[in-house]
């Protein structure tokens, strides 16, 4: 009978697996930012709360947020098996190395950099999605929505909060300014006109992206965003 | 036989075989030539081991024209040495300096063991290219020129992948060892004729079984390996071998 064979555990089918569940969390990244971004109404929250509100009751999103789950899972051990078994390729160590002569330095960091945003993650959940889907948030707002903003706000007033934030974003920039492009790599997407537009669409989305999120907790702080 | 001004500290990585550790070992050579090859610096250094009673460096080296892929010398954090596109033979003192300190080091890979100071074992290389590297049809006697029709662009790529000289710069520059330059490059130069159509897909999957069973690490994307490569295999045949492994995988329905 014919079968998959060795497809997902092979290096291939293993970069695979990291390429996909990555292009996919960078599309959840700007439905996020998206939604994410209508605090700068600043309203008091009124159509933050309407989106987020959506975001936690349409049955599409829901069924999607297991999808998610499943994806930054499958990322984060991926990511970290193939870590392991990288450093295991190369048992004696060179004593001296210049990276920095062939390659750039968050390319070579993808392990470490996904580690930054790993510990933001948990801190990010139990910020936010933990207290929204399970202990409950505690307020409504003046149209009678479930007042996440409002946590938002009361999240944001901590110095360490921010800044936390703010590393974790930068981290995310540099590890979205390798991921992007190096997934189409790895699916085999390379293309002497497609490319150089991959790459450059990577750059812009990696910064972008990075710093509308980081802008976020840093308006709420300064008192921009009420 | 030392003619030159260059006054130099080598660190060497001396290992007496597989089975022992090694370690760095420090070196004074005096009135190098600038016109002297890496090799030849390093012909200059066993000769002085040899007449002091010393065990000479073992190195490997074969044709000293850059084009065997034999030399293989790991030379201040890069393959080959400092300078692009050429191999440690084709490297000239002059892109040193007098003064310099040298760490010469082996490549470093589970699937290139060292077998005695900066000579490893690059048999690896030898066994996936036998896993389907070739083509099994007799080719029979010389073709007319342009009985088989090749675009020029498609022969042009074909042969700058098959410029490739295996001497493994690849893996030991690429921060997981992975060999995915090497292989692609062997996939591509066959994969772009029309006698290496019949295997193209399981050629790729066992070249690629064999890589992974080597022990090579898994390809992370840095580009290091292009950047380094004597030969400037490009990355798109890694992209090739990623395109003709997932067809065969997820497209074909013979499965290997």
């Amino acid at each position: 009978m014919a079968s998959f064979g060795n497809a997902f555990s092979s290096s291939i089918g293993k970069k695979l697996i990291m390429g996909i569940t990555g292009l996919f969390l960078i599309s959840f990244l700007a439905v996020h930012c998206f939604i994410n971004l209508l605090i700068f109404v600043n309203d008091g929250g009124l159509t933050f709360n309407v989106g987020a509100h959506f975001m936690a009751t349409n049955w599409l999103i829901r069924a999607m947020e297991v999808v998610l789950m499943a994806g930054l899972l499958a990322h984060i051990i991926q990511g970290l098996r193939l870590v392991f078994q990288n450093q295991a390729a190369r048992p004696v160590k060179y004593a001296v190395v210049d990276g920095a002569a062939n390659s750039k330095w968050y390319s070579r960091s993808m392990g470490l950099l996904g580690t930054i945003l790993l510990i933001f993650l948990i801190v990010h959940l139990s910020d936010f999605w933990v207290v929204s889907r399970f202990t409950g948030i505690p307020t409504v707002d003046a149209a009678g929505h479930e007042n996440l903003f409002a946590v938002m706000v009361a999240r944001f007033q901590t110095l360490w909060v921010v800044i936390l934030y703010t590393l974790a974003m930068a981290s995310l920039c540099y590890h979205l300014l390798h991921g992007f492009a190096s997934a189409f790599q790895t699916l085999g997407w390379n293309h002497k006109k497609y490319t150089p537009i991959i790459k450059a669409v990577g750059v812009w989305y990696s910064i972008i992206i990075a710093i509308l999120f980081a802008i976020m907790p840093v308006a709420i702080y300064a008192g921009f965003i009420k | 036989m030392s003619t030159g001004n260059m006054n130099l500290t080598l660190k060497i990585w001396r290992q007496k075989n597989s089975k022992t550790n090694g370690k760095l070992v420090d070196y004074k050579l005096s009135e190098i030539s600038p016109d002297m090859s890496f090799l030849e610096m390093f012909d200059v250094l066993n000769e002085e081991l040899i007449s002091k009673g010393d065990e000479p460096v073992v190195f490997d080296h074969d044709c000293r024209e850059g084009i065997c892929g034999a030399c293989s010398m790991y030379i201040n954090g890069r393959p080959h040495g400092p300078k692009e596109g050429v191999t440690t033979c084709q490297l000239h003192m002059r892109s040193f300096k007098d003064g310099d300190t040298i760490v010469v080091e082996p490549w470093r890979a589970k699937a290139f063991p060292v077998i005695k100071d900066l000579t490893v074992d690059r048999t690896a290389f030898d066994r996936v290219i036998a896993a389907g590297g070739f083509i099994s049809v007799n080719t029979g006697n010389a073709q007319d020129a342009n009985s088989l029709p090749i675009p020029k662009v498609q022969a042009d790529s074909a042969f700058e992948a098959a410029a490739c000289i295996g001497c493994g710069a690849c893996v030991a520059t690429c921060k997981n060892a992975s060999a995915m330059l090497f292989v692609s490059a062997k996939v591509s130069q066959l994969a772009q004729l029309p006698q290496g159509q019949p295997e193209r897909y399981r050629r790729v999957q066992s070249m690629v079984a064999q890589m992974d069973a080597e022990g090579f690490g898994n390809c992370t994307n840095t580009g290091a390996c292009e950047a380094e490569c004597p030969k400037g295999i490009s990355l798109e045949n890694i992209a090739r071998m990623n395109r003709d492994f997932l067809s065969a995988k997820f497209v074909s329905e013979e499965s290997i």
